[in-house]
């Protein structure tokens, strides 16, 4: 299957200035890829890094040295060199990212947010909408309150939005960090369908998934972050 | 024709001395048509002085400020006569100042706060200047009833759309603004974000915003600059310099946001 996503010999440190400039290393040498149709875990115990390099994937943090591609528009972009406009058309275009964080500006409709990523596609505001408005169902957020700002919303239903938004456009490529991690379980099965309907129009999904059942049922194939963990061959 | 990925605005080394003292130093980026630039750092680092040397309000000591006109192609704005220099400013650039009552006329209503500038490019016809005025009123949501009104009559935050409002008037293509959210309550903030976020998507502007209220350069700009001292010490994705900043002062900055 076609390669999307492929990380060479990644290292990363952080240096942290403001605490006596330490450097503290997390990982070296780390080689990924993942190809269309695939749902790759990454996995890990706790403060292993899973979400730094998933942020890393997403060039939310800076690589220390190596590469990582994407395959954007037939061309592979490497994003450790790639300038801002060119990571922020790959993440428009090419790449979506499920964050365990909401960030929106308050007061913007639940409705809103969900069809923004279509509507920057260049789809109209009517289509965007109507898909925004399937999504929530699904993922069973009320109508009423829809036209409210999610930033009011519980944690499980702000979850939600993300993943209504972050499932809106058919991404080639997908991120996703704890998508089902504080939702029921008749949410957690509309997530693990919407999951599976990504895969089978060919997206190259990463998660990271806390439950062991959400993984066997939706993953191809896991990868251990830990293994790449500076020190963890000493 | 300006192409897509042209930049609008292209600063190259630009420095601002005030004597010996620094203003800025070697200032270089570009922006590109939808473009938001947020400029961030602590009062004095140069932020406003980088702003005005930019936008033709303050020549600076060293350096070039090119800009793809709409007619003429790309023109280093201090190589302009001063009347090309004052009819750009007018039409094709806008400026929202920190506090409105720089950049509002108080003594005039708000319906002609807004008429002014579309006078100033050669409007004539009252009726379609009070429809125009009108119209932006709408978008910055204010109510019609109040074209008639001064502006020290209104809110701040009202002060605040109208300024934006009196800019947006003659379509601009580049917006400088100075801490556009400051001095605002946190509710009226908000509403003025989403304005301005809007405005942003629906008009294509380029944007270049100074803040220090790292929130509002997070929700509205695509690219950040850090300053101190006059020079640009961290640049790149909003963010990933907000996230993973790689330079001390930029990691105190954003270490020393409450959190809530």
């Amino acid at each position: 299957m076609s390669e999307m996503l492929h990380a060479q010999n990644v290292t990363k440190s952080f240096t942290l200035h403001t605490q006596g400039s330490v450097t503290i290393p997390v990982f070296d040498g780390v080689n990924f890829s993942l190809s269309a149709g695939e749902c790759i875990a990454l996995t890990g115990e706790s403060g292993s890094g899973k979400s730094t390099f998933m942020r890393m994937l997403y060039a939310n943090y800076t690589c220390s040295s190596g590469s990582i591609k994407v395959m954007h528009d037939g061309d592979w972009m490497d994003i450790t060199t790639a300038s801002p406009h060119a990571i922020l058309d790959m993440r428009k275009r090419t790449m979506g990212y499920v964050s365990q964080f909401l960030r929106v500006i308050p007061r913007v409709p639940t409705l809103e947010i969900v069809a923004e990523p279509l509507v920057a596609l260049g789809a109209s505001r009517p289509d965007a909408t109507d898909k925004a408005r399937d999504l929530l169902t699904r993922l069973r957020i009320p109508e009423r309150l829809w036209q409210l700002s999610p930033l009011t919303f519980s944690g499980g239903e702000q979850q939600r939005v993300n993943i209504a938004r972050g499932f809106i456009a058919d991404y080639p490529v997908m991120l996703l960090d704890e998508p089902t991690a504080s939702l029921d379980a008749d949410n957690r099965a509309t997530v693990l369908a919407l999951i599976e309907e990504a895969k089978s129009r060919g997206a190259a999904i990463a998660g990271i998934f806390h439950d062991h059942e959400t993984r066997d049922a939706v993953c191809t194939g896991a990868f251990d972050v830990t293994s790449f963990k500076v020190g963890a061959n000493d | 024709m300006t192409k897509m990925n042209d930049p609008l605005l292209r600063v190259d080394n630009l420095t601002m001395m005030y004597g010996d003292r620094v203003g800025c130093k070697d200032v270089s980026f570009d922006l590109r048509p939808g473009e938001v630039l947020g400029i961030v750092g602590e009062s004095g680092s140069g932020k406003s002085t980088l702003l005005r040397s930019i936008s033709a309000q303050q020549e600076p000591t060293k350096g070039r400020v090119e800009y793809q006109t709409r007619i003429d192609g790309t023109r280093d704005v201090y190589e302009m006569s001063e009347a090309q220099r004052r009819l750009l400013m007018r039409t094709d650039w806008a400026f929202v100042h920190q506090n409105p009552r720089d950049g509002l006329r108080m003594n005039v209503s708000a319906g002609a706060n807004i008429g002014e500038r579309l006078m100033a490019v050669g409007d004539r016809h009252y009726g379609n200047i009070r429809n125009a005025a009108d119209t932006w009123l709408g978008k910055v949501e204010i109510a019609s009833e109040r074209l008639d009104d001064l502006p020290s009559t209104f809110s701040g935050g009202m002060q605040q759309r109208l300024q934006i409002a009196r800019n947006l008037v003659t379509s601009p293509r580049l917006v400088f603004m100075d801490e556009p959210t400051g001095g605002l309550d946190v509710s009226v903030q908000a509403r003025l974000l989403d304005l301005l976020r809007g405005l942003v998507h629906d008009l294509n502007l380029a944007v270049i915003i100074v803040t220090h209220d790292l929130a509002v350069a997070r929700l509205l700009s695509h690219r950040l600059m850090v300053m101190q001292q006059g020079k640009v010490i961290e640049s790149g994705l909003t963010d990933q310099v907000l996230d993973d900043p790689q330079h001390a002062y930029t990691q105190l900055l954003v270490s020393s946001i409450l959190q809530n």
